[in-house]
């Protein structure tokens, strides 16, 4: 299979361990005059915008900030929360760049591309020293050196971590060193902005139509390059782990100027999250996968089992991923813990009044730290009461904000009994396909972080998502970027004076009056058709669609139902929908009308992808491809490619595909047991 | 299902409505019934909204994002308090289950002068921002940083500058502070700056500058009343407002 | 210290503590000489107390320093009482302050006014007398008798009753003012801000209750 000429995904040339430094080293810079008349929109301030925004800054861009949030610091990247992982091997067990490479190609179930793996774990080291230096306060051991732990899918610890709230402390730090370029006027910062539509001339990124969200003015904003840094799309499930904000119109936008989506169907099923509770949820919190560090997960032995979980012996019960995969264990990755979890539950071994969840027991791992700080603390002939006293002391210093966020939740104290989880979305492989420079196949458009499609293949391994995110931030795009501006720079020169040029011109060109025209009309669309259903209810409609036939386990008539559901949903949201209120205001409803529309085309896509990818990988599980023991069953020889999809009008996509070749690592059954 | 025992609350609630920031706002009441203890008190105004759409009427806004207690956009001034009746929640974990059938519950946005109203419950914390970006950081650029374990910091020193750290910018100690002060915020992050050795070389400058931004942003003074801790849905600590006033008063004394 | 310090939020409360500080110490030197009136020796003591308190230059001038100090602590409790309020333009409908701290932490202006009330009925009872109009002869030391003063003011039962209530109203000044003082500038410690906490509360306690008990026991004929 060769790629589709369409896509170049102009990885450079040498020895995996080489690309990117010999790269680094070769391309063409921008000197320091020019990057000051070079303008840089970012779109998104989470990870991968505000370290990219003040980065490039910092170099003397001259950079815009977007977000639809009343301030940076609040991009969904703020409620991550175990850890970030890099290749540090302060704990001297073996970890090198290699073996960071190696589990994440891996874990991605051989779905990703080689070289962006290699150099994100490459670059992982220095994403560590630069939060260190930014007053980032990561846990430390007592001899005042960092501490580790483990994640799910690696027999190494190196993830970094401050509590159950990292992703807090490295945004705060990506924030804050934003800020500083907005204070030095680096950066113009523009809150509570929505990107509406990438606008492009002859084929090029040249700016974006932003909607300002108090005042419902539409503005046209010019950019020399335009980075997209806006999330994933779990929100399409309506219920995940997603903010309530995060949406996939930016990209989607995008995507349908041109920029191809990359494994949009590559979802990632969190196994430990808080149960649905009723109709009412509007959305599913995590807890973190850290907790397997310390949690038991397991079901009765016995089906419908409505004893209380504390009343159930040792004997009765069924510690599934123990038993199932020994070598890893409660740590296996996130995609064959949530679909064992599921398994056990459709079996009818599930718990709570739902029977959708499995028990997550700290009770054994509290006696041993009991134990420990008895020894510690000299104590003799200590009572159980006080060994698991002292226990719940340790448990609580490691995780007190995710027990006592729980507690909140769901009303039950989880230091005495076991929590219930059952997996939920959280987290979107796919996204915009990208090339090694992380651009789009609209030039001048890129797409960082979770908005691309780039590093994790078909199932994102644990703290890897903070990685990249600041990767690409902090240590790719500063350099990547300049590949492209070096050339606009050329051209800026050549078009110098002439009055019809994009210099002069800039948001004045027609193709931003039509752009912003088109949006314009998009606004007074939704607020006229006057219909009889809230915005929020076709999105609730959608997510069901998408979870019970494009969730955790697809099938080929489920799929072909969704397609033709989400095309009907779809039709009757332009014709039904119900949007009140004015476009010149602050209008929180008319914003998310954009957002719903967006992501019913999305799911559609999704199923699409999902349909067409006949093999199991990842976080894609077709129940036709499965091994006797229900494991993922791939198919290397039909399917070891990334699915492209090129936007050719409503319902109708074009598939390219982008062979992936690994050159350095065997394919092989990824094995947990 | 959570703990919640099935029970159902009728309740009256009270909510400020503002057009936009210049129109003069009052409030208006709204009866629900039916409403779940399992429900957060985000769902519960998800209810009230979809009630009012059906009715033609414009939903209320309010901020909200995470609804995990940690982006700090959410931000309801309930019955008098910050957050509502519950200790160390974010107005989206606070759960029904707080609250008794019949009762009557106000909202109002936070009120401050440095956090004008937007439109009904949101109000505008750009101050906060721009008190960051007048000094909240360490001046390092992006590629000039030494291996992280050639820093060593004492375990204690770390855990102290993250508790500080966890502070999420959402505004309750403006909200329940008497006098509309924005100490603890400012006081978080010279905090957590203060504490560390990576903090050290812009220390004196770092307090000076923040507290310029603040005052001149239009928070009001502290008076040390401690409502802002007992508010803070972090648990930001008063220690550190003692701290701040240590540090501005001996970057002003040398 | 910069200009720019006094004139910045903290500057202003460093003030506030800093005088407040004074004003304690001052209560601390009037407690101890009015408690030379439990000798109940017929004010001599007392009297040789007051005597070398208004007639040592050291005191005389210690005295303009404390009513600068008082005057300093008004004025910008004043100004910020007047900035704060500007703060919140716009009042909260329900506001449940008893939730999140003590009625009397945020009543410090409301209790400082009282105090000042007092102090003005106070001044014109004593300080007037004994430094302008005059006191009424002389004690058997041929000490000026401002204890014959005290007599006669404490006679009346209306004079009793406000000078309680002020106590009342400095014990909770104070309840809140000591430590606040300590917050404010920046002496806060995990191992000793619970003394000082209970110091404040100790002292806020006592000292007042010292002072109340002079004119009750005087109106009660217990101290002759």
């Amino acid at each position: 299979m060769a790629s589709s000429p369409k896509l170049n995904s102009k990885i450079p040339e040498g020895t995996i361990d080489q690309k990117w430094s010999k790269y680094r080293s070769t391309v063409h810079l921008v000197n320091p005059a020019n990057k000051r008349s070079l303008e840089v929109l970012v779109v998104g301030s989470g990870l991968a915008g505000a370290s990219a925004a003040a980065s490039l800054a910092e170099m003397g861009y001259k950079v815009k900030v977007f977000c639809f949030q009343d301030s940076p610091r609040r991009a969904h990247s703020i409620a991550a929360q175990g850890g970030i992982n890099a290749a540090k091997n302060y704990q001297n067990d073996g970890d090198s760049t290699y073996r960071l490479f190696y589990d994440t190609i891996k874990g991605g179930d051989y779905r990703a591309r080689e070289a962006n793996v290699h150099r994100l774990a490459e670059v992982s080291s220095s994403i560590i020293d630069q939060c260190v230096a930014q007053g980032v306060p990561l846990a430390r051991e007592y001899g005042g050196l960092l501490s580790n732990r483990s994640f799910g899918g690696t027999q190494v610890q190196r993830t970094f971590y401050a509590a159950g709230q990292t992703g807090q402390q490295l945004l705060l730090g990506a924030y804050s060193a934003l800020q500083r370029q907005v204070g030095m006027g680096a950066v113009e910062l523009c809150a509570r902005h929505e990107m509406l539509d990438v606008v492009t001339i002859n084929g090029v990124a040249r700016g974006i139509i932003a909607r300002n969200l108090i005042t419902g003015e539409m503005e046209k904003h010019f950019g020399h390059a335009v980075l997209l840094c806006t999330g994933g799309y779990g929100n399409v499930f309506y219920l995940s782990t997603n903010a309530m904000g995060s949406n996939v119109t930016a990209a989607w936008k995008a995507h349908k100027k041109g920029a191809f989506f990359g494994n949009p169907c590559y979802t990632q099923i969190h196994p430990t999250c808080i149960p649905v509770s009723g109709d009412h949820q509007s959305k599913l919190t995590l807890m973190s996968e850290s907790l397997r560090n310390d949690g038991r997960i397991w079901v009765p032995l016995k089906k419908d089992d409505t004893r209380k979980p504390t009343d159930i012996p040792e004997n009765e019960r069924d510690y599934y991923l123990e038993r199932r995969y020994p070598a890893f264990g409660n740590l296996v990755p996130r995609d064959v813990a949530s679909r064992a979890a599921k398994e056990r539950c459709d079996a009818g071994y599930g718990v709570g009044s739902s029977k959708k969840a499995v028990y997550l027991d700290f009770a054994a791992n509290t006696e041993r730290y009991g134990k420990t700080e008895v020894a510690k603390q000299n104590i003799h002939n200590p009572s159980k009461e006080q060994i698991m006293a002292l226990g719940k002391e340790v448990v609580k210093e490691k995780y007190g904000n995710l027990f006592d966020m729980y507690q909140q939740i769901t009303g039950e104290n989880p230091y005495e009994v076991p929590m219930r989880i059952y997996p939920a979305v959280h987290y979107t492989m796919g996204g915009l396909w990208v090339d090694y420079n992380l651009m789009t196949t609209i030039p001048g458009l890129y797409a960082l972080g979770e908005a691309n499609f780039s590093d994790h293949g078909a199932n994102r391994l644990g703290a890897s998502a903070l990685m990249q995110g600041l990767a690409d931030g902090y240590f790719v795009i500063p350099y990547t970027l300049g590949v492209y501006l070096s050339d606009e720079v050329s051209r800026m020169s050549a078009e110098k004076g002439k009055a019809d040029s994009i210099e002069t011109l800039k948001t004045n060109h027609p193709e931003f009056e039509k752009a912003l025209a088109e949006q314009t009309a998009l606004i007074t669309k939704f607020l006229t058709i006057k219909g009889t259903k809230s915005v929020e209810s076709f999105h609730k409609r959608l997510g069901l669609i998408m979870w019970d036939k494009c969730g955790m386990a697809r099938n080929k008539q489920g799929l072909t139902e969704a397609i033709a559901e989400i095309q009907a949903l779809r039709e009757e949201f332009w014709r039904d929908v119900r949007v009140l209120g004015e476009a010149n205001e602050f209008n929180p409803d008319l914003e998310k009308a954009g957002r719903v529309a967006d992501f019913i085309e999305l799911g559609e896509l999704m199923c699409k992808d999902a349909l067409h990818r006949e093999e199991s990988c990842g976080g894609h599980f077709r129940e036709e491809y499965q091994t006797e023991e229900g494991e993922a069953k791939r198919d290397d020889v039909n399917f070891a490619y990334v699915a492209a999809w090129e936007f050719k009008g409503i319902s109708n996509w074009e598939l390219n595909k982008e062979e992936l070749v690994y050159e350095n690592i065997k394919i092989a059954q990824r094995s947990y047991k | 299902m959570g703990s919640g025992n099935g029970e159902l609350l009728n309740l009256t609630l009270k909510v400020w409505r503002q057009k936009n920031s210049k129109a003069k706002g009052s409030f208006e009441t709204h009866q629900l019934k039916g409403i779940s203890t399992d429900m957060s008190f985000l769902e519960m105004f998800d209810v009230l909204n979809e009630k009012l759409i059906s009715e033609n009427k414009e939903a209320i806004a309010f901020d909200h994002d995470c609804r995990e207690g940690i982006c700090g956009m959410c931000s309801m001034y309930i019955n008098g308090r910050p957050h509502g009746p519950k200790h160390a929640v974010t107005t989206c974990q606070l759960h029904m289950r707080s609250f008794k059938n019949g009762d009557t519950i106000i909202v109002e946005p936070w009120r401050s002068i440095a956090f004008p109203v937007i439109k009904d419950l949101a109000v505008d914390r750009g101050a906060f921002d721009r008190i960051i970006a007048s000094g909240g950081y360490v001046s390092v650029n992006t590629g000039n940083a030494q291996d992280a374990n050639n820093i060593l910091i004492p375990k204690t020193a770390a855990d102290e500058s993250f508790s500080a750290a966890a502070c999420i910018a959402c505004g309750a100690c403006v909200a329940a502070c008497k006098n509309g002060s924005a100490m603890l915020f400012v006081s978080a992050k010279v905090s957590q700056l203060a504490l560390l050795p990576q903090g050290q070389v812009e220390r004196k400058e770092r307090v000076l500058k923040m507290v310029q931004q603040m005052d001149e942003e239009g928070f009001g003074n502290c008076t040390n009343t401690g409502a802002c801790e007992a508010e803070c849905p972090k648990e930001i600590s008063l220690e550190n407002i003692a701290r701040l006033n240590r540090e501005m008063i001996g970057a002003s004394l040398t | 210290m910069s200009q720019g310090f006094l004139k910045s939020s903290i500057g202003k409360k460093t003030v506030m503590a800093l005088t407040g500080i004074f004003l304690i110490s001052f209560l601390v030197v009037h407690c101890f000489i009015n408690s030379l009136i439990f000798f109940n020796d017929g004010g001599l003591t007392f009297n040789t107390g007051a005597n070398f308190m208004a007639h040592n230059w050291l005191i005389r001038a210690g005295e303009l320093v404390l009513f600068a100090g008082l005057i300093l602590h008004i004025i910008q409790a004043l100004i910020l009482t007047i900035e704060n309020r500007k703060a919140r333009p716009i009042g909260y409908e329900m506001v449940n302050g008893n939730a999140n701290s003590s009625w009397y932490s945020r009543s410090m202006g409301l209790l400082g006014t009282l105090l000042l009330i007092f102090l003005i009925i106070h001044l014109t009872h004593f300080w007037v007398k004994s430094r302008f109009t005059g006191l009424p002869g002389e004690d058997a030391n041929g000490h000026e008798n401002l204890y014959a003063v005290m007599q006669t003011t404490f006679t009346m039962l209306w004079v009793v009753v406000v000078y309680t209530l002020a106590m009342v109203s400095l014990a909770y000044h104070l309840l809140h003012g000591f430590q606040s003082a300590f917050q404010t500038l920046g002496l806060n410690h995990k191992k000793y801000t619970p003394l000082i906490k209970n110091i404040g509360v100790a002292f806020s306690i006592i000292i007042p209750f010292i002072f109340a008990l002079m004119p009750i026991l005087m109106y009660a004929g217990v101290i002759k």
